[in-house]
């Protein structure tokens, strides 16, 4: 074979076909895990602590397992011990299984509102609830731990006595009875403040907030007779489910198979098990199969939202313009156990800037909530929200262009992130010389209380290990299967690339999901790793495959396998120019030419590849209710190539509204005892359409040298300029700072009254003679 | 069983005839009795709109609705969208312009945006996020569902 890869151009990666399952999900047909049923199967239903933090003295279930149509109960005394506590995912990092196993269900302690503390499964969903409120609990309540500053405090309640420290991908130190510290750096911060002639401070605070996917967690499971256990659920990875379950309710990992259904939404909230365990538990018990399906509110109050902060800057910069040094204190909650996403927000917070003297103290706070996992992005929203307004106040104290001053402290390829690697190839001029020139940029604002602001990120996407197996059917077909679920149009971008690669329709190429038995190991479909990543090992497959079927064209032309060249899925035959012969020919007759043809690879790719978004958005302040309106919102990021341009496009836009709940609306609301107060999808405030306007998207295409077709992944990167974007805008509008997240219009206000009085008592002090 | 009720109704237009609990939701009935499963619990309170249904002309969250009180109703769902003659125009638009991305809305979003054109056939897009606010969806930002609802309305004044 001597051509593989289209170098002028391509036939499919570029344009927008219709996805296929796409059929299926307008007309009501597409199976999610709620549509999923058995036979003879059970309904499982969770009793969960009302309390934040409290010691579990008593559980007893007997009038539960009385109640008619109750076919089981369990608690933790259920649940086996683990045996071996840390399990080592590579890439994944440093899982600890038995923290893991006692957030599905509480043992001695409930660490916070909602942690589960046993479950029932009964004939019916509604006798399942009604049993579970006959089980009585007694608690000996403790104080809860509500934020990091109250946890880092020096008198704070302990929430473990030992825990093991290790923020999500990256070791941490213990450092405090609630919290573990990471510390980078580089140069001398000292030495870089003293040379500065501007230095700010200032502190940031944000609530916790939930990933509000619309679809709930549900799971079905079977355990049988062997000791073979099946999961049917909605997940971003199966095999991270499988690994986990295993390990929980020790069983060999070959006797699972984790079959992942369609997923109404995940935004890395599920890529954490909570009710496989306890369905799994009640089935064993039972001996019927059994589905358990949160409620909303069992969503909000138990699964894995995304942590509130403290952070504390300070930055130093020359006249001209040039950053000298930077202090970060970055506090991010863990919630119940040690894990949060605090590297992933280290990694983020400033690189794009070169700042010579830069010291960063990050801390993974544990808290009486539940146990943070990722969402898009994890941790970046928070940490732009600070440093994208620091970066815009510095702009204005030294009266210059924020865009110019943006590229003078600009980092390029090759320049080292903090923790010493350098930033992977991508033109990180082009994103700000793009803004500059777009029309926005360039449009005038009118009107009252108006204002405009930008915000700029990096984000690095994730690459490790995908599996892709592909079989050529002798009609021509190709059927396309890998482990990566999709959550938003990845089996029609991965059946671009084959499509690509192998030169034929995108018609021809069928594309599924497989479960864990039929296929081999992947990480699950989170970090921006799908299209990239999958993408990769799926071009690498097609590839073999081309080989196979020119070794076999080879054969019925009697020459060499080198002899033969591939290009627009046409097969030529170099030594005898007039013999050809299409894809769809050649695989008509591979029972000819040695049977089947098909390949599966397991394979590794690349990660920390960078992306890049610039957001620009204009908005209306109310000055008396503190409202803010977005009146024109531009996304432009870089995402090396845009495999289904309308697809890339809606991950855009559908970042950026997360973004912008963040912003303005989302939020957990906490009691004084640790309650949640807003537990549904209308109290806790999800942007709904008639808060958000039309979303411009300008898409960049730098290549990433890691994909065969320049993917670098677009799902994440988004969701973190709006609030510092927004942010600045208001203070463009109305000429202040807001520090603390949500931007609410009751803090807007505050803020608004607060610098009026500031004027008003400015205006009143005698003028001094000069 | 006794404490069974005995609810006949029309559903997309045919007669069904089904036991339910008292307690029993429509969008119970609708899922787990008569296995129409197109329409979707998101939240079981009125918050979300995913189990959005049509009864007897009235945009209704089937969540919020119990089974027996469809007695003697007309009930449109999801499932009754797509004709003999191929996909709802609405249909065809949220695939046209992506107006889906993990699709766990769709149903919802799809059977509002009927509700709308049966009563405004030519909103404009204040008019259609107006009637779309009871709808929520996390994925798409809501620009291209916008868009899909005003290209079906505008490829249904084309065929009058
Ligand atoms: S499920 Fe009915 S409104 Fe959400
Ligand atoms: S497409 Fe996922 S919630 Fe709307």
């Amino acid at each position: 074979m001597s051509k593989t890869t289209p170098d002028n151009g391509f036939n499919v990666v570029g344009t927008s076909p219709l996805r296929p399952d796409g059929l299926d999900k307008v007309t009501g047909r597409a199976q999610f895990a709620d549509d999923f049923h058995l036979p003879n199967m059970l309904h499982g239903k969770i009793l969960r602590s009302p309390h934040a933090h409290a010691r579990i003295l008593s559980i007893d279930t007997r009038a539960a397992a009385a109640l008619p149509g109750v076919r089981a109960v369990v608690t933790g005394a259920d649940f086996p011990a683990v045996r071996h506590e840390l399990l080592n995912q590579g890439a994944a990092g440093v899982l600890n299984i038995r923290e893991m196993s006692e957030n599905c269900m509480a043992r001695d302690k409930a660490l916070y509102d909602g942690h589960a503390v046993a479950a029932v499964a009964a004939d019916n969903p509604h006798d399942a609830e009604l049993a579970t409120n006959l089980i009585q609990v007694e608690y000996e309540l403790l104080p809860p731990v509500m934020n990091v500053c109250a946890a880092m405090a020096d008198d704070a309640p302990v929430i473990h006595e030992n825990f093991h420290p290790g923020a999500f991908i990256a070791p941490t130190e213990k450092y405090l009875p609630n919290a573990s510290r990471i510390q980078l750096g580089n140069g001398d911060p000292a030495q870089g403040f003293a040379e500065a002639d501007l230095v700010l401070e200032r502190e940031y605070t944000s609530e916790t907030i939930h990933q509000g996917y619309i679809e709930s967690h549900i799971t079905t499971v079977i355990w049988d007779s062997n000791d073979y256990v099946t999961v049917w659920t909605a997940t971003q990875g199966q095999f991270a489910l499988r690994d986990h379950l295993a390990d929980i309710i020790q069983v060999p990992l070959s006797n699972i198979n984790v079959v992942p259904l369609e997923i109404g939404g995940g935004f890395g909230g599920k890529e954490r098990l909570y009710i496989d365990p306890v369905a799994a538990l009640l089935a064993k018990k039972a001996q019927r199969p059994v589905k358990i399906a949160m409620r909303r509110d069992e969503v909000f109050r138990a699964t894995g939202p995304s942590s509130g902060t403290y952070i504390k800057l300070k930055f130093g910069v020359k006249r001209d313009g040039a950053l000298t040094a930077a202090h970060l204190h970055l506090a991010y909650e863990a919630g119940a156990y040690a894990g949060g996403p605090l590297f992933l927000a280290i990694m983020s917070a400033t690189s794009r800037y070169n700042i010579p003297n830069i010291h960063i103290d990050g801390f993974d706070v544990i808290v009486n909530k539940p146990t943070m996992r990722p969402y898009r992005a994890p941790g970046a929203p928070q940490a732009l929200f600070a440093v994208e307004q620091m970066i815009d106040e510095l702009a204005h104290e030294l009266e210059m262009d924020p865009i110019e001053f943006r590229m003078q402290n600009l980092m390029r390829s090759g320049d080292r992130l903090v923790p010493g690697l350098p930033l992977a190839p991508i033109d990180t001029e082009k994103m700000l010389e793009t803004v500059q020139a777009h029309p926005h940029y360039q449009a005038p604002l009118e009107g009252p209380h108006r204002g405009r602001g930008l915000a700029y990120s990096i984000w690095f996407n994730i690459g490790e290990i995908s599996s892709a197996h592909i079989q050529v059917n002798p009609d021509g077909s190709v059927a396309l299967t890998t482990a990566s679920p999709d959550l938003s149009g990845t089996r029609i971008s991965l059946a671009m690339q084959a499509a690509e690669m192998l030169g034929i329709d995108v018609e021809q190429v069928s594309a599924t999901v497989s479960d864990t038995r039929s296929i081999g190991f992947s990480l699950p479909s989170v970090g921006s790793r799908t299209t990239y990543s999958t993408g990769a090992v799926v071009c690498e497959v097609a590839q073999e495959i081309l080989q196979q079927m020119c070794a076999r064209a080879a054969l019925l032309w009697e020459t060499q396998a080198d002899q033969v060249s591939v290009q627009n899925g046409v097969f030529s035959n170099q030594t005898d120019p007039g013999q050809t012969m299409t894809f769809n020919d050649l695989a008509a007759r591979m029972f000819e030419t040695g049977g089947p043809i098909s390949y599966h690879k397991t394979g590794h790719t690349q990660s920390f590849i960078p992306g890049t978004a610039a957001h620009l958005v204009d908005v209306k302040v109310d000055p008396e209710t503190g409202k803010v309106d977005i009146l024109r919102y531009t996304i432009f990021q870089d995402v090396g190539k845009a495999v289904h341009p309308d697809y890339v496009e809606g991950q855009m836009q559908g970042a950026t509204v997360q973004g912008i709940g963040m912003a303005l609306n989302e939020e957990y609301c906490y009691d004084k005892n640790g309650c949640l107060q807003n537990a549904s999808l209308l109290d806790y405030r999800l942007p709904t359409s008639l808060d958000v306007p039309m979303l411009e998207t300008v898409i960049l295409e730098s290549p990433n040298p890691a994909h065969p077709f320049g993917v670098r992944g677009c799902g994440e990167i988004s969701i973190a300029p709006p609030p510092a974007a927004i942010a600045n805008a208001i203070y463009d509008a109305v000429g202040v700072r807001l520090h603390s997240m949500p931007m609410s219009p009751h803090k807007v206000c505050a803020a608004i009254r607060e610098q009026h009085q500031v004027n008003m008592d400015a205006q009143e002090r005698p003028s001094k003679p000069s | 069983m006794s404490n069974k009720l005995l609810v006949t109704t029309t559903v997309n237009g045919e007669q069904r005839e089904f036991l339910c609990e008292a307690r029993q939701s429509l969008l119970e009935a609708l899922r787990d009795i008569l296995y129409l499963t197109g329409a979707k619990e998101g939240c079981n309170d009125g918050n979300c709109g995913a189990c959005s249904v049509i009864v007897d002309g009235v945009l209704t969250n089937a969540c919020c609705m119990l089974a027996v009180e469809v007695e003697g109703s007309h009930v449109e769902t999801v499932e009754g969208l797509a004709s003999g003659a191929g996909l709802h125009p609405l249909q065809q638009a949220f695939l046209e312009e992506t107006g889906l991305q993990c699709g766990i809305c769709t149903p919802g979003f799809l059977m509002s945006a009927k509700a709308l054109l049966d009563k405004i056939p030519t909103p404009d897009e204040r008019q259609v996020r107006h009637w779309l606010a009871g709808n929520l969806c996390r994925c798409t930002g809501y620009d291209k569902l916008v868009r899909s609802v005003l290209k079906a309305a505008d490829a249904m004044a084309a065929r009058l």
